[in-house]
């Protein structure tokens, strides 16, 4: 097996709250490995600490009120990003390691034309000069789709639309060649027909520059059509990770099981939920708890169909639940030594 | 001063600690209530005010004598601060604390009422301009516009010069109606953004007219700004009078305001510095304290932040 | 069997948004952003039109025309027989009891300086239908029904998570007791686990209450499974208005065909044959002559004749209607 890109152990992001008497555990122990060349999702719903994991690869998170724990581990290429001196770090950001974000209106400045905003990285990363960097420019625009570059290398991002902005985005993420490029909600704030277009040009550009992409969703069909890996995060953890197509196929944490079944599916038969509750959407019942103070025992307990004493006293570790090749699928879930406990499927 | 004059002061700091301490115990539950604490001047500017409203309410329990009372015309002129007068008397043989004492009435009154004349009309004015847009708008703006155009302290001075003698209420309206630009401005860009709010829209749809939409939907959601902006104002409606008064154009003589007992004081000043210097600096506490107040408002009101 | 008549019927709803004027309403209006350009759709009681489209087709603001919460230019609103877009200030006041809707944002369509209580008495007030220990006892049923404890009335929104919110928004759309509930976008801003729960609730009052229901989304999933019937807009206009099943199962217009195709199914297995639409919907201000599709129409048979001349919407199928030259021949 190929030596991990990326290797995540035991990372730990706590915030102090505004009212001083509570931390907030918004990421609380998680590792996996992004692998050279790969697509891993890390799919969870708002509050689970897949933002924040994202921010904490890169150091962004601001300190105070946040905080990554001593013992969190997050190693680039076999170098400790938690330790790196600033001037090293700099070095990795938008070098080694790009981000785009999800609001691709926000993360533009608003006073520079796209083409500065883009040769910016080359300028300082590459030391390319003026000229050459807005010849880079121009050349990236082209390679994400944008239409007219020598053109659009000039204007500002006002003056383009929401799809045309998430394609500079990724082109200012790109212009350095990155190793590893983490995609945080990149699609949610685009309609679908331009989520697709964004979608295709991810994978082209990835087959193209050979990088790993870490793609965090809270939309399972973006996961199930992108990724080679999946990760579920609930509650500040990692609950199952596994290959995509065995993940989908056979879920193993309740929450996975829940979270793929309340999807409403277009492959699906119509519900028709108004001919009276003959078919309901399966629903997780409950709510997300809240970061100060996640449930004892398994954090998803409350609002799990199966869960026993064990589940309520006894937080499970992640669990090997392979049924090929050992580890490559786990879960967090007592379920997985006691089967015969998972008496009904959604 | 006698012993109970003492002790009323000594009462008044009480009292303006006391209130700080129940703010701070009434603000501790909220989240916003703690980030206005946490400014650091937050807590000395609120004591500062709290003790010149509280002189204010007992000046004739902490004021040895009458504000007007020229105690000794002959052998009471610009004496200098002692266990008799505190802070010295002017050079009408007056008592410079028992006047300071009475005048926080007038001053703070003035401040405070006048401002209160112009957050009334600003608000009502930026909140129709702002929702019912169209030509109100751009009628109300205009005339805002020509409002803030004017140089304020120049037709304050023509209108005085129309009476010889003017009342502190005029006055108190005078400077409400010619104060009430800018907030009406503030106003009207809150209650723009907050008309297009889907609650708003909600609102309607429920079948709310506008003026409970405005009353109990956009308005309290546009508090906040109008507040701090008050705060900041009571202080330049302050300075304003003290210059007016200086000046001789505002509260007429021998009412006591900080203003005209600097005014009153400013001659001598080489002789008897501390009849012109001690309103000025109550003047420049005051000021200061509202603007730390205003400033610690404008952050634990902040709608950004109520999230966190 | 005969149809009963329409609930609610739409007839050439027209709103253009022109650009603000400069002083006094004088000068040169800007360009004009023709948001709805002539929709039309009938909405059978107790029955449920999804009304689907991507951002700046105009479904918001049909949604909001037809409640008079932005005046429509032109047109014809009629809700249970009666004529909403004639109607005075205080006969349209008496109508809203009948005519409500939920907005998408959970966050910003409740006053956060109001509790939850204050937030479903208030309409209670307006409507002179309770007060007292009676409007106390409708906001505990309101609530209850809504799936929220009734201790949640002494809440404020911030206090709420995203779905308890949108249950709020929900029960203040409910207190009026109305017939007809325009659902803009209600699930959209809401988690996986927590949309369905919000879903199954809608169902369940629609059943029990005999609701009619315009649902406005952009997600072709959901409407799935809600909707009677459903209607596609691009750039102002209805492309194609269908039956749910039929709609699913063969769209005659290529624009629902493209955004069938673009919607990422949980099924990493399955077959992917997705048709991607080049380049972005064309600016409302600047609608494309012709059919407003052409630029982006992957249809083989595009020609100039789709350049040209704006496609009507017309049968093509028993109760299927689309706006495509080609809907004989769809992808």
């Amino acid at each position: 097996m190929t030596e991990p890109l990326l290797r995540v152990r035991d990372l730990k992001t706590y915030f102090v709250t505004e009212q001083g008497s509570g931390t907030a555990r918004a990421v609380d122990g998680v590792s996996f490995d992004v692998r050279p060349g790969e697509t891993l999702g890390i799919v969870g719903e708002s509050g689970c600490g897949k933002t924040v994991t994202s921010l904490s690869i890169l150091r962004l998170i601001p300190e105070p009120p946040g905080h990554i724990r001593p013992g969190s581990f997050i190693e680039f290429e076999g170098r400790n990003i938690l330790t790196l001196e600033p001037k090293e770090l700099r070095a990795v950001r938008g070098n080694q390691i790009a981000m785009i974000f999800q609001e691709p209106m926000t993360s533009l400045n608003p006073v520079f034309t796209v083409g500065d905003q883009i040769a910016e990285a080359a300028i300082v990363h590459q030391h390319l000069s003026r000229a050459a960097a807005r010849r880079r420019a121009i050349e990236m625009l082209q390679l994400v789709g944008i239409p007219d570059p020598e053109e659009r290398v000039d204007h500002y991002p006002h003056q383009m639309s929401g799809g045309m902005r998430q394609r500079v985005m990724i082109a200012m993420a790109l212009v350095c060649h990155p190793k590893l490029l983490i995609a945080d909600e990149p699609t949610t704030a685009l309609d679908v027909t331009i989520q697709a277009q964004i979608l295709e040009l991810l994978e082209r550009l990835q087959a193209e520059l050979g990088m790993a992409v870490m793609l965090i969703t809270h939309d399972l069909g973006v996961v199930a059509g992108t990724a080679d890996r999946v990760v579920v995060m609930y509650a500040g953890q990692v609950v199952e990770q596994a290959p995509t197509v065995e993940l989908f196929a056979h879920p193993v944490h309740p929450y996975t099981e829940g979270l793929l079944a309340a999807v409403p599916r277009l492959d699906a038969p119509s519900l028709s939920l108004r001919t009276g509750g003959r078919g309901r959407l399966h629903s997780i019942p409950g709510q997300v708890p809240a970061a100060t103070a996640w449930p004892d025992g398994c954090r998803f307990h409350p609002r799990c169909p199966y869960a026993w004493d064990r589940c309520r006293a006894e937080e499970p570790p992640l669990l090997d639940a392979s049924q090929g090749d050992a580890g490559t699928h786990t879960a967090r879930c007592w379920l997985v030594t006691e089967p015969q406990r998972r008496t009904r499927r959604p | 001063m006698n012993i109970w004059n003492w002790v009323a002061l000594g009462g008044a700091a009480v009292a303006a600690l006391l209130v700080v301490a129940v703010v701070r115990r009434r603000a501790s539950a909220s989240a916003s209530g703690r980030r206005f604490f946490r400014h650091p001047t937050a807590a000395p500017g609120l004591f500062v005010l709290a003790f010149f409203v509280t002189v204010a309410v007992a000046a004739p329990l902490v004021a040895p004598y009458k504000p007007y009372q020229q105690i000794d015309i002959v052998h009471l002129q610009n004496r200098s601060p002692s266990t008799r007068n505190v802070l010295g008397t002017d050079p009408f043989s007056r008592d410079v604390w028992s006047r300071l004492a009475y005048g926080a009435r007038i001053s703070l009154g003035i401040g405070a009422l006048a401002m209160l004349v112009a957050v009334t009309i600003g608000g009502a004015v930026g909140a129709t301009a702002g929702y019912f847009r169209g030509w109100m708008d751009a009628a109300l703006m205009r005339l805002v516009d020509v409002g803030l155009a004017m140089p304020r302290i120049f037709a304050m001075l023509v209108v005085v010069a129309l009476w010889d003698h003017i009342a502190v209420p005029v006055l108190v309206l005078l400077i409400g109606l010619t104060g009430w630009f800018a907030t009406s401005r503030l106003v009207r860009a809150e209650v723009l953004s907050l008309r297009e709010r889907d609650f708003v829209a909600a609102a309607r749809a429920l079948g709310a007219g506008p003026g409970r939409v405005i009353g109990r939907h956009v308005l309290p959601n546009a508090a906040a700004p109008i507040i701090v902006s008050a705060a900041l104002g009571i202080g330049n409606v302050m300075l304003l009078e003290a210059g007016l008064s200086f000046l001789g154009m505002g509260v007429p003589s021998p009412a006591p305001s900080w203003g005209n007992m600097i005014a009153d004081g400013w001659p001598k000043i080489a002789v008897a510095p501390w009849s012109a210097t001690f309103p000025g600096l109550a003047i420049s506490l005051v000021v200061m304290a509202l603007n730390a107040v205003g400033d610690a408002l404008r952050d634990a009101l902040d709608p950004r932040k109520e999230a966190v | 069997m005969i149809a009963p008549p329409p609930l609610v019927a739409v007839q050439d709803l027209v709103k253009h948004f022109a650009g603000e004027r400069g002083w006094f309403g004088l000068g040169q209006p800007r360009a004009v952003v023709r948001a709805v350009d002539g929709v039309s759709f009938e909405i059978p009681p107790a029955q449920t039109l999804g009304l689907v489209g991507e951002s700046g087709s105009g479904k918001t603001t049909t949604g909001r025309a037809i409640l008079r919460l932005v005046e429509p230019d032109r047109g014809r609103v009629t809700v249970d027989g009666l004529d909403v877009l004639t109607l005075g200030p205080r006969e349209l006041r008496a109508l809203r009891r009948r005519m409500q809707i939920v907005f998408q944002d959970p966050y910003g369509s409740l006053n956060p300086r109001m509790t939850v209580r204050q937030m479903l008495a208030e309409p209670l007030a307006i409507h002179r239908i309770a007060t007292g220990p009676d409007a106390e006892r409708r906001i505990a049923a309101l609530l209850e029904e809504v799936g929220l404890d009734p201790g949640f009335g002494r809440s404020y929104p911030h206090e709420l998570s995203g779905g308890q919110r949108q249950r709020v928004g929900i029960a203040r759309a409910l207190s009026v007791e109305p017939q007809f509930l325009v659902l803009d976008e209600p699930v959209s801003a809401l988690d996986v686990s927590v949309q369905a729960q919000v879903l199954n609730l809608l169902a369940e009052l629609q059943q029990r209450r005999r609701l009619t229901y315009l649902f406005i989304a952009h997600d072709l999933a959901v409407v799935k499974h809600i909707a009677d019937e459903v209607a596609v807009m691009y750039l102002g206009k209805i492309v194609e208005r269908a039956p749910a099943l039929a709609l699913y199962a063969a769209p005659r217009h290529p624009y629902t065909t493209s955004l069938l195709s673009a919607v990422p199914v949980p099924d990493p297995t399955a077959q992917r044959n997705r048709i991607v639409l080049s380049g972005d919907v064309p600016s409302p201000m600047h609608p494309p002559p012709g059919c407003p599709f052409h630029p982006r129409c992957p249809h083989p048979k595009k020609n100039d004749r789709c350049r040209t001349e704006p496609p009507a919407l017309r049968a093509v199928a028993p109760g299927q209607l689309a706006a495509c030259h080609f809907a004989e021949e769809p992808l």
